[in-house]
């Protein structure tokens, strides 16, 4: 078909945790505008795949832009060239016929290289599991308007919770620091009543957790939250400090 | 006193002391800067002179002196700390990035720029601090603040020098400025519009004054 793209790809190719890895490159041909990044890697699979060669790990699951797996850092970004998306929502139309992309994963030490493009985002789970919770039996759903929330505080939390824990700006951090994720996930709670009790405990677990992890202290550069496929905003980082400031300094919580 | 190891133990503690300290000496700053360009008043350094011996001898200054060189030493300190705890967190670098696009290279550089800066204050501690407080060339008056300027920046390869410091010290401060307040929690759409025109505008014209300092004085359009 016309319009149909040839590609270079420049993709890292590493074995497991402990070996070292390095760019490879492989020719894609006769792709659509009109495929996603992933389904690209898949037709690159399949090929690599008649051919008895090994396929390209890559993390992948709901391609259609909410489960934050695909962590794929194309030509120096997070998620590739547009704003605001995931790598299953970039098209091949944001390349041209003969590009040559670079492909590489996440790079940070709190997220060891299981194999190729897949990293262990377990140090995020571990954050949620230090405090990332309320510890309430909550039982069935409560009626919509049981709790009155102010809409300002709705919003806010909302916007926090929009966070889908994907990486993207560990990945674009300079110092790989988790601090936008970890504070999405402490604001989605602190603006709810249902997370007010433990709150300054939540904030002091969280972080000391992200700490312990090996993620780098947050400069303020702003690159986290302008990869975010999600557009979690720096207001986050500012309030978590408060709550972090707050918990240290005046809370009598332990 | 534990219930403050935080400051020390956290990443988050570590940045409130860069922040607060940065802070400080912003302030010390805009005191510099003002004594300092009592220099364009261009009366032969007389009022300057005067202001340099309060500076010189006031003991309450002089006290605030000791504050300062610990403000200084931790926010040096502690930046470079920093510095290498971030860099252990990316052991293994990517072979593209574009950084560019997602924020600009002066905020990824503020250890290097502090680098830059801390040269620079060696040289200027040296220059001036050390021949005013350590030997008696303007205690025991055979010299004065202004005439230490004047010979100073004779030298056209130190005003080169003070210039880049200051080119140095606008970029630090344009991202110091409002990224302090970032670190404390201060962000409000009410007022952090402001607190970054402002720090925008401080982190121009402060270092333009300091730098035309030494211009003038090589110039010889101050005398």
């Amino acid at each position: 078909m016309s319009g149909n793209m040839n590609l270079t790809l420049k993709i890292w190719r590493q074995k497991n945790t402990k070996t070292k890895g390095t760019l490879v490159d492989y020719k894609v041909k006769d792709i659509s505008p009109d495929m996603s990044f992933l389904e690209m890697f898949d037709v690159l699979n399949e090929d690599l795949i008649t051919k008895g060669d090994d396929p390209i790990a890559f993390d992948h699951d709901c391609r259609e832009g909410i489960c934050g797996m695909c962590s794929m850092h194309i030509n120096g970004r997070p998620h590739g060239p547009k704003d605001a998306i995931t790598t299953c929502q970039l098209h091949m139309r944001s390349f041209s016929d003969g590009d040559t992309i670079v492909v590489e994963p996440w790079r940070a030490n709190a997220f060891p290289i299981i194999k190729d493009l897949t990293v262990d985002r377990g140090a995020f789970d571990r954050i949620i599991g230090a405090g990332g919770f309320i510890s309430v039996n909550t039982g069935n759903a409560q009626d919509g308007n049981t709790l009155p929330i102010a809409k300002h505080d709705a919003d806010a939390a909302f916007a926090a919770a929009a966070c889908i824990g994907c990486g993207a700006c560990v990945a674009a951090c300079k110092n790989a620091s988790a601090m936008l994720f970890v504070s999405a996930k402490v604001n989605q709670l602190a603006h709810l009543p249902q997370g007010q009790p433990e709150r300054m405990k939540r904030v002091k677990a969280m972080v000391a957790q992200m700490d312990k992890e090996g993620f780098g202290a947050c400069t303020n550069t702003g690159a986290c939250s302008a990869e975010c496929p999600k557009e979690i905003s720096l207001v986050n980082i500012a309030a978590m400090n408060r709550d972090y400031l707050k918990a240290n300094l005046i809370s009598l919580e332990d | 006193m534990a219930a403050l190891t935080f400051i020390l133990k956290s990443s988050i503690g570590n940045k409130i002391i860069m922040g607060l300290t940065g802070l400080f000496l912003i302030v010390f700053l805009m005191v510099h800067c003002f004594v300092n360009s009592m220099i364009f008043m261009n009366d032969g350094g007389v009022l300057f002179n005067e202001a340099a011996e309060f500076m010189g001898n006031n003991v309450l200054i002089r006290t605030m002196e000791i504050g300062l060189f610990a403000g200084l030493f931790i926010h040096i300190f502690q930046g470079l700390n920093l510095m290498i705890k971030n860099r252990k967190a990316r052991t293994i670098g990517y072979s593209v990035q574009n950084g560019n696009v997602s924020s600009k290279w002066y905020s990824r550089s503020m250890g290097l720029l502090g680098t830059l800066l801390l040269v620079f204050l060696i040289i200027h501690l040296r220059h001036f601090w050390y021949v005013s407080r350590l030997t008696n060339e303007i205690t025991g008056h055979s010299s004065t603040m202004f005439d230490e300027m004047k010979e100073v920046f004779a030298n056209l390869w130190v005003v080169i020098v003070y210039v880049l410091g200051m080119i140095s010290l606008s970029y630090h401060l344009m991202h110091g400025f409002q990224s302090s307040f970032q670190t404390m929690g201060w962000n409000h759409n009410k007022y952090t519009p402001a607190i970054k025109m402002i720090g925008f505008w401080f982190s121009v014209i402060v270092p333009l004054i300091f730098a035309s300092m030494p211009i003038a004085l090589h110039l010889g359009l101050i005398k």
